[in-house]
């Protein structure tokens, strides 16, 4: 047959490194990918993080070659696939709406790439692919009769049963309910360890992105705004997009006073907020300095231990419950409002709305950002997507119209 | 109904499966569909029960000619069979050639319009009022109009012969030809629209999962695209074929064909008003809705639409 000349044309014995080099994606209007470069190793699990309209989704069409970059180029295992198309890249894709073909059957669909490269064994390989997912039972369904856990899981065994270099996974989990995700991302990590494929995977969850990642870059208006291991990214944050777009943190931008070798302090409103040099980006001039919620204490008293950083007193504003924690907003005169997660274990004091509270810190724990916030709303990046643009621009003409 | 049904289940909590099978036999529902059963008994089934019945009639013995009495003369099928065989099978060899023809030009156009100027709204609505454009002109003058274009002495004829592509005495009006390419033309629309109402609704991520799956945008095209669209070919090779296999303005001696390119459609014509041989006419009739019902269902089945979504 075909096959004996050519041996499993395609198939990849590993995963494969991808690069990006200087990529661009400009539509008419909007940048959505800008000048972007990265490398990701071959066998890992790369995840790219971001809110939705930061150019994740365009960046991972351009890996497919759905999309064909404005300028820089594209590498997958040291091969310019730059013009490809996208049947000629040794890519696959889960995509976020699955595509299943409603046309043909489970099986059908899982053995679709298969037969497309003459693959001899196409059948054994898509019912091993289908058992890989349990589902098996289900092959000559069609994919409307499944539901959406399942035909998550026939779109990715259809994806890994090519044995693609790379992996890409287009918010795959998005659809589903919460039990069924940490499920999906647990089997997902399984597949990639056993099938050892490089992964690229898109989301704007931070919490799949850092449960699931080896290394997570988060993305914001088309550049990479910090890349690194999911810990590292947490406790060290760079800018201030990172710092509140992967978990929360409590943000103080004030003048760099008195510095020592290793340590220095900024000052805000009278009280000095030390932060460690090697936690710092930069040094001198003003600097934001932040604190995760879980890092702070609530305090009944001043505390005595004059190591820590100490703001106060402050009022509690709002106290929530959430079962092993219990977040709590202090407003500190002279300083936004402070964020604390305390966990409800027997000794830590509770707080109830309107009382006298003190906050502290270990400097240890405080981080110095390269940036500073924008505005109020550091949490979402601005939507400047063309047709929110366009959604924003509506809405403030039909509100000139009203009035006159 | 569904309103119906909502409030009848509100009201009558008590038993909501008592609710939904009354609502069923609701007098309302029945009074509704009151004129559509009217409109059919009138002007369907009462036109039938006639043909039928003019199908079996025999001619008065003695009496002049168009002069029948109600018999039953099933012979009338057999004679008319034997007559007629060659239009009838001409009938079915022209209105398939003309449907494969409009599909070969209709599925591009619809394409086109469907998937290409999505992106373009207007440019998309500009297209599809020029695919309907033709039918402001009465069927009749643009088929009269394309005998003017292809006549002998016309404007196209005279300039190929002038250019000597085609012999002096060469001709197309009254050719099969000309016959098959004015049921072409006139049914391009009927194609294009059904098939534009499928590919409008075509997910393009259907074919980009394809391309991402190996297969090749002609692969893509014709594993994903034609099977998503196989009910607008249906519906549209429908309303080609049948109306095109009953066709009798094309294939007549008036407009683009002659007394070789007869049809089933001219046949019966000739038969009901200028032969007066109703019964004949009538059997005629019949046979060819028969023959259409059967190689419809025929085709209706074979392409299992029904298993699409």
């Amino acid at each position: 047959m075909l096959e004996a000349s050519a041996p499993v044309r395609g198939f990849a014995d590993a995963g494969a490194d991808l690069s990006l080099v200087n990529v661009s994606k400009r539509f008419p209007g909007f940048t959505a990918v800008d000048d972007l470069s990265l490398e990701i190793p071959a066998g890992s699990f790369f995840a790219l993080l971001g809110p939705s309209g930061c150019g994740k989704t365009t960046t991972l069409r351009l890996v497919a070659g759905l999309e064909e970059p404005t300028a820089g180029s594209i590498l997958i295992g040291g091969k310019d696939v730059t013009l490809a198309k996208s049947h000629q890249r040794p890519v696959n894709t889960v995509f976020q709406s699955y595509a299943l073909f409603p046309h043909m059957s489970i099986m059908e669909n899982v053995a679709f790439g298969l037969r497309r490269r003459r693959i001899d064994n196409a059948d054994t390989l898509a019912r091993e692919a289908l058992d890989l997912v349990e589902l098996a039972h289900l092959a000559h369904r069609k994919p409307s009769q499944l539901s959406g856990g399942q035909q998550q899981r026939v779109a990715l065994a259809r994806a890994v049963v090519n044995r693609p270099a790379l992996l890409l996974l287009d918010e795959p989990l998005g659809a589903l309910d919460l039990k069924l995700r940490r499920q999906m991302q647990l089997e997902l990590k399984e597949i990639q360890s056993e099938v050892g494929l490089t992964f690229l995977h898109v989301t704007h969850d931070q919490e799949e992105a850092m449960t699931m990642a080896d290394t997570v870059a988060v993305m914001n208006q088309g550049r990479i705004e910090q890349m690194g291991a999911p810990v590292e990214l947490y406790e060290l944050p760079k800018t201030a997009f990172v710092a509140t777009f992967l978990g929360q943190s409590n943000l103080f931008t004030g003048k760099v006073g008195n510095s020592t070798s290793d340590t220095m302090t900024i000052s805000a409103a009278g009280v000095g907020i030390t932060v460690p040099l090697s936690r710092a980006h930069v040094h001198r001039g003003t600097v934001t300095v932040g604190i995760r919620p879980e890092k702070v204490a609530l305090h009944r008293h001043k505390p005595a231990d004059g190591n820590r950083t100490v703001l106060g007193p402050g009022r509690v504003l709002d106290a929530s419950f959430s079962g092993v924690s219990t977040q709590y907003l202090v407003a500190v005169p002279g300083y936004a409002d402070v964020t604390v997660f305390s966990q409800n274990t027997s000794e830590s004091d509770s707080a109830r709305n309107g009382d006298e509270v003190y906050v502290s810190w270990s400097p240890d724990h405080a981080f110095g950002l390269s940036d500073h916030p924008v505005g109020d709303s550091g949490k979402f990046a601005a939507d400047t997507d063309t047709g929110s643009l366009a959604v924003a621009e509506r809405e403030r003409l039909e509100a000139e119209l009203e009035e006159s | 109904m569904a309103f119906g049904a909502f409030q009848s289940n509100a009201s009558t909590a008590a038993q909501p499966s008592g609710a939904l099978v009354t609502q069923r036999k609701s007098p309302i529902a029945l009074l509704l569909l009151l004129p559509g059963v009217l409109y059919l008994i009138l002007f369907f089934l009462t036109p039938l029960l006639s043909l039928v019945l003019t199908s079996f009639q025999a001619p008065v013995p003695g009496g002049f000619a168009g002069d029948y009495e109600t018999a039953f003369q099933w012979q009338n099928y057999t004679v008319v069979l034997e007559t007629y065989w060659p239009h009838i099978s001409r009938s079915f060899v022209y209105a398939l050639l003309a449907t494969v023809f409009a599909l070969m030009i209709g599925y591009p156009i619809a394409y086109v319009i469907g998937v290409k100027l999505r992106e373009y709204p207007l440019w998309q609505a500009l297209a599809l009022v020029l695919v309907i454009a033709p039918f402001f002109i009465s069927f009749l003058l643009r088929t009269i109009a394309w005998k003017q274009i292809f006549a002998d002495e016309g404007i196209l004829m005279s300039a190929l012969k002038g250019l000597q592509v085609i012999p002096p005495d060469a001709y197309f009006t009254g050719t099969p030809a000309a016959v098959i390419f004015g049921l072409t033309y006139n049914f391009i629309p009927f194609m294009t629209l059904p098939i534009y109402t499928s590919l409008e609704k075509l997910d393009l991520r259907y074919l980009e999962a394809g391309g991402d799956l190996y297969a090749h945008p002609a692969t893509v095209f014709w594993k994903i695209t034609i099977p998503l669209s196989l009910p607008g070919i249906l519906s549209g090779t429908l309303l080609t074929f049948i109306p095109a296999a009953g066709d009798y303005i094309n294939a007549s001696r008036d407009f683009l064909g002659s007394t070789d390119t007869q049809m089933i459609g001219n046949v019966i014509e000739a038969n009901f008003l200028i032969l007066q041989n109703f019964p004949a006419a009538a059997a005629l009739s019949l046979l060819l809705m028969a023959a259409i019902l059967v190689l419809v269902t025929a085709y209706v089945k074979r392409s299992g639409t029904d298993e699409l979504l």
